[in-house]
């Protein structure tokens, strides 16, 4: 049964008092549940659907999918040592120990996914060289694909990993994340899928004390992508860099959600998503909640969206809320900017020669550099950095 | 030798609310490679409209008159084409462009002057020599362009451009103002370099006359009113420093009291 928040039982949230005139509901006290039957079918007129096209999810919005029979291929590229990989049973513990769905389609993928792809890490373990886990969609008509991936990072461990989707697929699925006390995790997650998959995922990260994360979100491909981060702060002195990259096409709906939630004192989170956009009907979303709790007190927290629309007919949409429910902030704040190309910088750039073409692709890949750079994996920022001058170069922008 | 020629020009600017406003009324004006004008006027009078309309801003419209260099039409060529032509604006303001290096960025725009990319060697020298000679750390280079830079950060690079970038005309659109002395000196001995291999043409675009005991001009334009009302030799701009602008500035009608 679903769980409203403040009962026992596996619910995230502890009660906690609004003040007068306190909004009714935010992202965080939402119901929460694994059994996808606890809530009802998504129309679209949900706050949290509102910019989701909910008849473009093959049924994943309602329960009128239809199961593939074989839609999803995980292969581990590298296993370095100090590292496990292994499918475990959705009976294994670890399967919601982190996440409790928010939304109808993450319990969906909970209740309907029947493994986990599960990466260990050991404590203390710093493998020099990245966890690669390749995600393959087998092809995004033969039906729906549910998907289920843990990482453990044990104590004091230090890694990278990277998950990259691949291939086309109807996907939803969770990742559950738990970086223990003093370790650090660097997650690159990549969608790239092929134009007509639709993936609708959730990252739910659990950070014990003193651990680090640093989240990089890299969304480019598919024809709707919904990629919801949650982020739990389980002790002190844990912090969470969470980056995003993303790249829509036309008629392309690529969708972040982020949460950041302070229930434990002395923690940070930096937040910081970029969208480039082109071409007729191009969407994005982003969403960036940020809840601190009363008890957080000593939190540092701040997000910031930035999109660059580069043609007619494309469409950003950048909300950051900010609910913060102590007075004993270090600090917390938010931006969000959406812009075209700034005229003067392209003229700044043409008066020295640079025809227009290559001024436009020195802005755009000025934009993202920052953030392509927080990757630190230069195989895959080049692979990035050549999807993003494909896209330009299609369009001719 | 090249000759860059302005006949008659007449410039429109947009407004932010879309309305055109007529700005350069007939500007006559020719230089030569290895010469320095001297464009001189009060705020306001239009210098500025000069020297974007001749770099091509799109903000700016030519209702008439022509720019052409050694004969060939400016005015058809599109921004960076006028770059490739020869020509170079250094700007007031120069923009912040996030993410590219001082060094991407020179290298990019020297390509595509040049029509291949440098060899890397002997560019790394070249630049840091240019640098140098303008006192700037060479940690400068790794900086995203004008990002975070000071005001003579800016103009210390826009003058190294000028010197890597070796334009047959040079618009400097009032790099004087806002330095300090010592900046003034080190970006004036910048454009005297420039000016040394007498294959640049300098038009000097200032406000102010400090300039001109650095930079000594070939020639003095009086700029008032969006047209050219005096011309002459260096020593006008000495006379501007003594008298200011007041004389070429039309005296309101006469205030009539009938007592």
């Amino acid at each position: 049964m679903g769980e409203p928040i403040g009962s026992a039982a596996g619910a995230v949230l502890a009660e906690h008092s609004h003040g007068v005139g306190a909004p009714a509901t935010t992202r965080a006290q939402l119901l929460r549940s694994r059994d996808v039957a606890d809530f009802p079918i998504v129309t679209g007129r949900e706050e949290e659907w509102r910019f989701t096209p909910i008849r473009r999810l093959r049924g994943l919005s309602n329960g009128t999918f239809v199961p593939a029979p074989v839609g999803l291929s995980y292969h581990s590229l590298s296993i370095p040592d100090g590292v496990t990989v292994t499918c475990t049973p959705r009976e294994s513990a670890q399967f919601g120990a982190v996440l409790t769905p928010f939304d109808r389609v993450s319990a969906q993928a909970m209740t309907s996914a029947t493994d986990a792809v599960t990466v260990e890490v050991a404590p203390n373990a710093a493998p020099t060289e990245p966890i690669v886990l390749r995600v393959e969609g087998k092809g995004a008509h033969h039906g729906v694909a549910f998907g289920h991936t843990v990482l453990n990072v044990g104590a004091s461990a230090q890694a990278v990993v990277v998950l990259d989707h691949v291939g086309s697929a109807t996907l939803a699925d969770n990742v559950e994340i738990s970086v223990g006390a003093n370790a650090s995790l660097r997650l690159i997650s990549i969608a790239d899928w092929d134009r007509d998959a639709v993936q609708l995922q959730h990252h739910k990260a659990r950070l014990d004390r003193d651990a680090s994360l640093t989240h990089i979100a890299v969304t480019l491909g598919g024809d709707v992508v919904r990629q919801y981060t949650s982020v739990e702060f389980a002790g002190r002195g844990a912090q969470v860099d969470a980056y995003g990259i993303y790249f829509a096409d036309a008629g392309q709906h690529l969708e972040h959600r982020l949460l950041m939630d302070h229930g434990v004192p002395d923690c940070r989170s930096n937040v910081g998503y970029r969208g480039a956009l082109q071409g007729q009907d191009a969407h994005t979303v982003w969403v960036g909640d940020v809840l601190i709790r009363p008890e957080a007190t000593g939190t540092q927290t701040y997000e910031i969206n930035r999109n660059l629309v580069l043609t007619d007919g494309a469409r950003a949409d950048s909300v950051p809320n900010l609910e913060i429910q102590t007075g004993e902030v270090v600090s917390a704040g938010h931006a969000s900017a959406t812009g075209r190309f700034d005229d003067e910088q392209l003229f700044y750039l043409q008066a020295r020669g640079i025809p227009e073409a290559e001024a436009r692709r020195l802005v755009v890949r000025g934009f993202f550099a920052e953030l392509v750079n927080k990757i630190g994996l230069p195989d895959i920022q080049d692979r990035l950095s050549s999807a993003i001058e494909a896209r330009l170069a299609v369009r001719g922008v | 030798m090249s000759t860059l020629e302005i006949k008659d020009l007449h410039v429109n600017v947009t407004t932010g609310d879309g309305e055109e406003k007529a700005i350069l009324n007939g500007v006559n004006l020719v230089v030569n490679s290895g010469q320095t004008h001297a464009v001189m006027g009060p705020n306001g009078s239009g210098k500025s409209t000069l020297a974007y309309a001749i770099a091509g801003h799109p903000r700016y419209t030519v209702t008439s008159g022509s720019i052409t260099l050694d004969g060939q039409d400016v005015l058809a060529l599109s921004v960076d084409e006028r770059a490739r032509a020869g020509l170079f604006l250094a700007m007031q303001y120069p923009v912040e462009v996030a993410g590219v290096s001082v060094a991407n960025f020179l290298r990019t725009a020297a390509t595509a002057l040049r029509g291949q990319a440098p060899a890397v060697r002997t560019w790394v020298k070249e630049v840091k020599a240019a640098m140098d000679k303008l006192g700037m750390d060479p940690a400068f280079s790794e900086r995203n362009v004008n990002e975070g830079f000071s005001g003579g950060e800016k103009k210390r690079h826009e003058i190294l451009q000028l010197e890597l970038l070796k334009p047959r005309f040079a618009i400097l659109d009032e790099t004087d103002s806002g330095l300090d002395i010592d900046a003034l000196r080190v970006v004036s001995e910048g454009v005297n370099r420039v000016r040394e291999t007498g294959d640049t043409g300098v038009l000097l675009i200032t406000h102010y006359t400090r300039i001109l005991r650095y930079i000594k001009p070939d020639m003095v334009h009086v700029f008032v009113g969006g047209a050219i009302v005096e011309e002459g030799g260096p020593e006008l701009a000495e006379r501007l420093e003594a008298e200011g602008y007041e004389r070429f500035i039309p005296v309101k009608a006469a205030l009539s009291v009938t007592l």
